[in-house]
């Protein structure tokens, strides 16, 4: 699984059922990638359910969210309309599990991707990543607090003048 | 996994008695069906224990999920501010099926509440943020999902039937004594 320090693999993968979207279109802004095994749990707060409940906290950080299952574009339609959800559901679906290879975190035995976490900066590196076992629904505090050391990192290296002033 | 955060203060509704040696936490969710199951497994663990055992609600309310999770915690904490926070909590629970803004209406009347007080309250903004707030504290917490217990400031992952909470809730007693 890549980890921090590691560059954040870009890819292009299916949005909606004819919009692809880039994971490069962020550049410049924190984003949120959330790897999990299938749309459709039958459960209340599921995690795609629950981070949809906590965007203004991550627009707070300038960060995006952004969903990524092996179901195909128009399970994600169904899906997401079905939650109401507000941020893209990206269809890693052909070649099938190919970005969660690139990221590490694919599950061959049973053909989905894993439950994992990356936060990336503006500059396309991962700066914290976190597997959950696949029934555990890991919540969003290690992401807010991975957003809070981007951000406070930040505020430092903007203090500080090169000319030395 | 963090602990509860912040930890149980004097801004929280609690119920039991003030020095009990062990405090569950319950994150809700007024319209979500879990919590609703949950409510009377609750109350059988708050007679089972008597004094040994506090109760704290934070309100979760996952308002893209459940239309009136918010409204219905608005409606609680109104109540809050007239000191029947824990009857309108009950009086939700047991009408989950019928939550609206007539619904916290009759029941602040029938709870006794001055009217045009809690109209107000329910437009108060500083209501709005107690229900944000909490909310906020159980992103913090590492809520991933309602209900969502913490037994003294821990989060607790087991089951939510009444013979798994309350063999928790006796070894945390165990542990306290």
């Amino acid at each position: 699984m890549l980890t921090a320090n590691d560059q954040a693999p870009d890819f292009e993968l299916y949005s909606t059922p004819d919009q692809k979207f880039a994971l490069h279109q962020l550049k410049g802004r924190n984003v949120i990638l959330a790897f999990y095994p299938a749309d459709w749990s039958p459960v209340c707060g599921d995690q795609m359910s629950l981070y949809n409940e906590m965007l203004r906290f991550f627009r707070k950080y300038n960060a995006e969210l952004l969903g990524i299952s092996v179901d195909g574009k128009w399970c994600h339609t169904a899906y997401s309309q079905s939650r109401n959800l507000h941020f893209p559901l990206l269809a890693d679906f052909e070649p099938k599990g190919e970005v969660a290879r690139k990221y590490g975190v694919y599950d061959e035995k049973n053909g989905q991707c894993q439950r994992a976490l990356f936060v990336i900066d503006g500059e396309g590196i991962i700066r914290w990543s976190y597997l959950s076992p696949d029934s555990i629904n890991p919540g969003a505090d290690g992401i807010l607090q991975a957003l809070e050391s981007i951000t406070r990192k930040n505020e430092q290296y903007a203090t500080i003048d090169p000319s030395g002033k | 996994m963090p602990p509860l955060t912040p930890p149980v203060n004097k801004h929280d509704h609690i119920e039991g008695a003030a020095n009990a040696p062990v405090t569950l936490t319950e994150y809700g969710d007024f319209e979500c069906p879990h919590c609703g199951a949950a409510y009377p497994v609750i109350k059988k663990l708050q007679q089972h224990f008597g004094t040994q055992l506090r109760l704290v609600y934070r309100y979760f309310p996952l308002s893209d999920a459940h239309p009136h999770a918010f409204g219905a915690a608005v409606a609680a904490e109104a109540a809050g501010r007239q000191q029947q926070f824990w009857p309108m909590h009950d009086m939700l629970f047991e009408h989950q099926q019928e939550l609206s803004d007539k619904a916290y209406r009759l029941f602040a009347k029938t709870l006794g509440l001055d009217l045009a007080r809690f109209d107000a309250d329910m437009q108060d903004p500083a209501v709005a943020e107690k229900v944000d707030a909490d909310f906020e504290s159980g992103v913090r917490s590492g809520v991933n999902g309602t209900p969502s217990f913490y037994l003294d400031g821990h989060k607790y992952n087991g089951g939510y039937d009444y013979m798994s909470l309350r063999e928790a809730i006796e070894a945390q007693l165990a542990h306290a004594l």
